[in-house]
């Protein structure tokens, strides 16, 4: 089933990217592709086929309740767009 | 030296033939003139990696320095290196100076091997060709108007190029393996698991595994030993005794059982690229093995089943790029939600939103069962496909690539045909297999050829050997570029 222009928009919403209505066009179109190619999937039966989510079937490892991270705050913050005061800064969202 | 194995130029080291400074400037001068023309490093140090290089020669001259110790090495830029920019290839990193190295780094760093510089690679890894990295296309050694393969695409050149001794790479889908066929190398994917994901950005974490690319199969052993381990920061790492991947090399092939899979000797292969690929086949059965044929017959799936698991894993883990804590941020916008808008649309390239858009779909309300669910189940049938051939054989053979290196600009409009050529090595990442590329031959326009193995679960020491006595036999390992 093709994408339209609608689920392109919902989607890079969804991705939060901002995409202008000629690249919109030409993502529909190269997605569209893409999807072509994945459509083989759904002619296979899968069915009883338990769904493979990592290679080795692992579970998470638990350890010891203590704090194992150092305090890197500074060094951490050193590559942040915009801080101050040890705190990330991000335009006003509650007035 | 700069032909050397590391072998050879740890004894050199070590009987003060050389010291690392000597070592790593003549490295750092042939980057200096033949960069410019590949593009094969996207950050170079000199001071920082002379110091580092001293401070191996210091270690050296104490005695009780490891045997790598004072080697320079060059990292793909995924790799977080302390006080050097790390930028992934993108845009989106191009000004993050990494505070931490990546656990890889920690433990080539205590080895003693000297960071040499940061190879460039398509961004985010999202690439077969190295032509969607913000720093440019790197161009293949063995004619600068091919592709070097992807996404480890600099690492592949540098080494192919005696830029550096031998270099870190990253499988996603065959971005270790198919730059090292396609450059003439020997690069290795781990199992999954070996070695640990921490400090190496994300693409599709179930999938992701880095590896060494270098010369020959014995420097990778040796590298692959240094860079293999359990850390607990990777939830995913295995906790296993360390290995000494080098111990087997030397083992005889008599009776050894290679797999062939009739699925990769179908229509599909190049012609050189199967003359290459028999020709080895003939030199292993000379060496005592014996071929089987095998079946993968859900191997033509791996392709599409790829295409939704890796992009919906890239979408979650690159939704971290927010333009808060790290990264590009757009110098104008409105609100909070438009600043990750415009950040994300101005950092990515176009291939990246491409793959995040892809897994933002399969992963949306009503869509997950039809394609990532799916996706996930044909995933076990790959998986299970293999562990009956194995059965069957020791290893499995087959081509790295359909093809030789193809010209720059080629693919790079159609998502679809740069997807394919990566055929034959994407179902081992999905499967979690450990695999390799060695150089067979070459082909159309006088370009490498890589053949393909693949081994059982943790039998990298194995295909390491079938590996080394296959390059102790022929020398299309040693061949280099003459051109350049």
């Amino acid at each position: 089933m093709p994408l339209n222009l609608d689920q392109i928009a919902r989607i890079a919403r969804l991705s939060r990217i901002e995409i202008s209505a000629a690249e919109a066009a030409q993502t529909r179109d190269q997605l569209n592709g893409v999807f072509a190619l994945i459509e083989q999937l759904q002619a296979v039966d899968t069915r009883g086929i338990a769904p493979m989510a990592h290679a080795m079937d692992l579970t998470q490892r638990l350890r010891e309740d203590v704090v194992t991270e150092e305090d890197r705050r500074a060094a951490y913050q050193a590559v942040a767009p915009e801080v101050e005061a040890g705190l990330y800064l991000v335009p006003r969202v509650v007035e | 030296m700069i032909k050397a194995s590391l072998r050879e130029l740890s004894a050199a080291l070590a009987q003060k033939k050389i010291s690392s400074v000597e070592l790593s400037t003549l490295f750092l001068e042939r980057i200096e003139r033949l960069n410019p023309t590949l593009n094969a490093f996207i950050s170079v140090d000199r001071d920082k990696t002379l110091a580092q290089a001293g401070q191996a020669d210091a270690a050296i001259a104490a005695g009780g320095a490891g045997a790598l110790a004072g080697i320079p090495l060059a990292y793909k830029d995924i790799f977080c290196t302390e006080g050097w920019a790390t930028t992934c290839g993108s845009k989106m990193l191009a000004n993050f100076v990494s505070p931490y190295d990546a656990h890889v780094v920690q433990l080539l760093k205590a080895a003693g091997l000297v960071t040499l510089g940061k190879t460039n690679m398509d961004e985010f890894a999202m690439g077969s060709s190295n032509e969607t990295s913000f720093f440019g296309p790197v161009r293949n050694p063995w004619d600068t108007a091919k592709v070097p393969g992807g996404s480890s695409g600099g690492s592949a050149a540098a080494v192919a190029a005696r830029l550096a001794p031998a270099a870190t790479g990253t499988d996603t889908g065959g971005s270790i393996r198919q730059p090292a066929a396609l450059c003439g190398l020997t690069g290795l994917k781990p199992t999954y698991g070996v070695v640990s994901r921490y400090g190496m950005i994300a693409f599709a974490s179930s999938l992701d595994q880095g590896g060494p690319m270098a010369k020959s199969a014995e420097d990778c052993a040796l590298l692959l030993s240094a860079m293999a381990g359990f850390d607990p920061r990777d939830s995913t790492s295995l906790a296993r005794p360390v290995e000494d991947y080098a111990r087997d090399l030397d083992q005889p092939l008599a009776g050894l059982k290679i797999g062939l899979p009739r699925e990769f000797f179908a229509e599909g292969m190049a012609d050189d690229v199967r003359a290459a690929v028999d020709a080895a086949l003939a030199e292993y059965r000379k060496a005592g093995a014996v071929t089987v044929e095998v079946g993968l017959p859900n191997s033509g799936l791996s392709v599409p089943a790829y295409y939704v698991i890796a992009p919906a894993e890239a979408s979650s883990n690159l939704s971290r790029f927010d333009g808060v804590r790290y990264g590009h941020r757009a110098p104008e916008y409105s609100d909070l939600f438009d600043m990750y808008c415009k950040s994300r649309a101005q950092g990515f390239g176009a291939e990246v939103k491409r793959r995040i858009l892809i897994g933002t779909y399969v992963l949306s309300h009503g869509y997950y069962d039809a394609y990532y669910l799916q996706a996930q189940k044909i995933r076990r049938l790959i998986a299970d496909d293999f562990a009956q051939a194995f059965e069957h054989c020791d290893v499995i053979m087959g081509p790295t690539s359909p093809g030789v290196a193809f010209d720059v600009g080629a693919k790079s409009d159609d998502p679809v045909a740069m997807y394919l050529s990566d055929i034959y090595t994407i179902a081992v990442n999905l499967a979690g297999l450990p695999g390799m590329s060695i150089p067979c031959g070459f082909g159309a326009g006088g370009l490498p050829v890589g053949l393909q193995l693949i081994g059982n679960y943790f039998d990298e020491a194995r295909m390491l050997n079938v590996a080394h006595r296959y390059q102790q036999a022929t020398d299309w390992h040693l061949r280099m570029p003459e051109d350049i």
